[in-house]
């Protein structure tokens, strides 16, 4: 079908453009909602604290999901690979080696940066769904691969590993969930300005230019090839990171923790969090962990249903996610102050 | 010799139940350009509606038409109500409607029929083909019936006007709505058709893989890749896709040592993503030239 060849025009991208002023919060917003993310925890129960952490480490992978994506434009399915690399490094340096948790955390950045780099490259061949189905690809094979005869000894198998709690250090009158609470808002608010940065810096640009048209991107003299596989570097990274703080967190490793349904979620949690608007990170975050839980107590039998159709309800109130909800706000301010 | 030729057989007929989902994958990426993720769970409650008339004392082949027309109007009716809505939201917010329509049909499943795996009859007998213990006569006739559904679909959109009217819409909305094809409804028919396909793969697999709400899950995913793999536009590729995958899947999981059933999966996967490398728009599929 040599005659058939399409001309596809401009203007029918997969990831819609965002400007970089919009990918983020004013300064203002972002002081308050710390503030509030650093006094909450003393009022509120150990299991409430849990679940904050859990939602900062979730926001964690779902930004590192949107940078690839809101960012660069490329779209994966196989960040569950990349969590799952990352709790393991940490569970089995901890565990194995007798590292401190702390000191993991970088090890297991460098390690999913490199590996995320390397997939990357293959990946450049790719685009759309074709890349879908490759990162889908790498997130079917990691539980298998984890659960290997020769790694076993490392990786406990099909059992898993499981990981010891860190106390607070220098004698802190705080329960361990608390400090590790204050630990991974520590992690997660250094690594959000370091991707705010990072998008607004030269690579941002590149990426975005990437995103919206690869062609010219590749005409204006940005390097395409190192950038896309950049972008995936970075983007495993910052899920390695959270993969982590997940394993500290729930203290258990396991191959079956990090299938593809872990992936869909945080794919859930972007959009449902606004594509490229970093701060919905953390509301996707919330959502993916809270909504099925409360669709649970809605109905027990029906649970999937009521999950699918609250899911649908957002998506039809607002495609664009919180983002949408943001700009809204912050427009019903800008009229308030006018009158 | 005789194992790789045993193989090979094994895998065509595993490949015939790919190759059915992979055409219906295909029918719905023509029509609206996205993969749909529900496409199995659809597929799968239209079985169980067929399995429920039988139950019920109706014939196979009445029970078969009935669900085939069913599965068309339900197909219309998802894309109307659901999917019309989000025409204009991006495209990732569409790909989030089919997990949540995936989610909602998968439960509700579950709760009317409940998980217990359900015997499926087969029209075709179980007997080995023509002597060969590797086919059987259903796996045969399932073969027999994707080539049919094949040529059937290539008369369709080669020959008839409402053929050639959702082609156009499919690979330039624009122009053809300037000449008067109403693109929306072909969109909708598109649905109906890939619904009404992914219902006959549903019931020419259910006797293989058993009935219960989660019997496409991996059906779906080698569906995908085949797909993919022939080249998302082109409803032969699908087919010889499917074919591929499936011998593919069953030499590595014979040939390549320390490959169990659990590795299979990656393994096929992953030789598809290399001939993509090689052959980024698929087998048969168009390459697609970007304009700036």
């Amino acid at each position: 079908m040599s005659a058939a060849e399409e001309v596809v025009a401009e203007g029918h991208e997969a990831v819609e453009a965002v400007p970089k002023r919009a990918m983020t919060l004013g300064t203002g917003t972002s002081l308050v909602v710390l503030a509030a993310l650093l006094i909450v925890p003393v009022f509120v129960k150990n299991f409430i604290i849990f679940q904050m952490t859990m939602v900062l480490i979730y926001g964690l992978a779902v930004l590192a999901l949107n940078i690839l994506t809101g960012g660069s434009g490329q779209f994966s399915l196989g960040q569950s690979a990349f969590y799952a690399v990352g709790a393991y490094t940490s569970a089995v340096l901890m565990e194995h080696a007798n590292v401190n948790y702390a000191l993991t955390i970088p090890i297991s950045a460098a390690i999913c940066f490199g590996f995320g780099y390397l997939f990357g490259k293959p990946a450049l061949r790719l685009s759309g769904i074709y890349l879908a189905l490759a990162t889908f690809a790498l997130a079917t094979a990691m539980p298998q691969l984890l659960k290997l005869n020769f790694l076993e000894h490392w990786t406990g198998g099909v059992q898993g590993l499981v990981v010891t709690k860190p106390d607070a250090p220098f004698g802190l009158p705080m329960s361990q969930d608390m400090w590790l609470y204050y630990f991974t808002l520590a992690v997660t608010g250094a690594i959000y300005i370091f991707s705010v940065n990072l998008l607004r810096s030269r690579s941002g640009r590149a990426f975005m230019a990437i995103r919206d048209n690869e062609i010219a991107a590749s005409s204006m003299g940005v390097n395409v090839a190192l950038y896309k596989t950049l972008a995936f570097g970075v983007s495993a990274g910052i899920t390695g990171v959270a993969g982590s703080l997940g394993a500290i967190a729930v203290q258990f490793v396991a191959p079956d923790s990090y299938t593809i349904t872990l992936a869909i979620s945080l794919f859930l949690g972007m959009v449902v969090g606004g594509v490229g608007w970093l701060p919905g990170s953390f509301v996707g975050a919330a959502f993916i962990i809270f909504v099925p839980n409360m669709a649970e107590s809605i109905s027990k039998g029906l649970s999937g249903a009521v999950f699918g159709v609250l899911l649908f309800l957002v998506i039809y109130l607002v495609p664009h996610g919180a983002r949408q909800v943001a700009i809204l706000g912050q427009q019903l301010v800008g009229k308030l102050k006018r009158n | 010799m005789e194992l790789f030729t045993n193989q090979v057989l094994a895998g065509i007929a595993t490949g015939a139940i790919y190759a059915c989902m992979a055409l219906a994958v295909v029918m719905i990426y023509q029509a609206i350009d996205h993969l749909n993720f529900a496409q199995g769970e659809m597929a799968m409650f239209s079985t169980f509606i067929s399995w429920q008339l039988m139950q019920w004392g109706v014939s196979y082949w009445f029970a078969f038409l009935i669900t085939l027309a069913f599965s068309f109007v339900a197909g219309i009716a998802i894309e109307r109500i659901l999917f019309k809505p989000l025409v204009k939201a991006p495209v990732l917010t569409n790909v989030a409607g089919f997990i949540a329509l995936f989610a909602i049909i998968n439960s509700s499943a579950g709760l009317i029929w409940d998980f217990t795996i359900k015997q499926y009859p087969t029209p075709f007998g179980s007997a080995p083909f023509l002597g060969s213990q590797l086919i059987s006569t259903h796996q045969a006739g399932m073969i027999g019936v994707t080539v049919a559904l094949l040529l059937a679909l290539y008369f369709f959109f080669q020959y008839t006007r409402i053929g050639l009217a959702m082609r156009a819409a499919a690979s330039v909305p624009e122009s053809a709505r300037l000449v008067g094809i109403n693109t929306s409804w072909m969109i909708a028919l598109g649905w109906g058709m890939a619904t009404a396909i992914g219902s006959i793969a549903g019931m020419l697999i259910a006797p293989v893989v058993f009935l219960e709400p989660n019997m496409m899950g991996g059906v779906l995913i080698y569906g995908f890749a085949a797909a993919v793999l022939g080249g998302l536009s082109s409803p032969f590729g699908a087919v010889v896709g499917g074919f591929l995958v499936g011998v593919f899947e069953n030499l590595a999981g014979t040939y390549i040592p320390g490959v169990g059933n659990e590795l299979k999966l990656p393994i096929a996967l992953a030789l598809i993503i290399s001939v993509l490398v090689v052959k980024p728009a698929g087998l048969f599929g168009r390459h697609i030239v970007k304009r700036v």
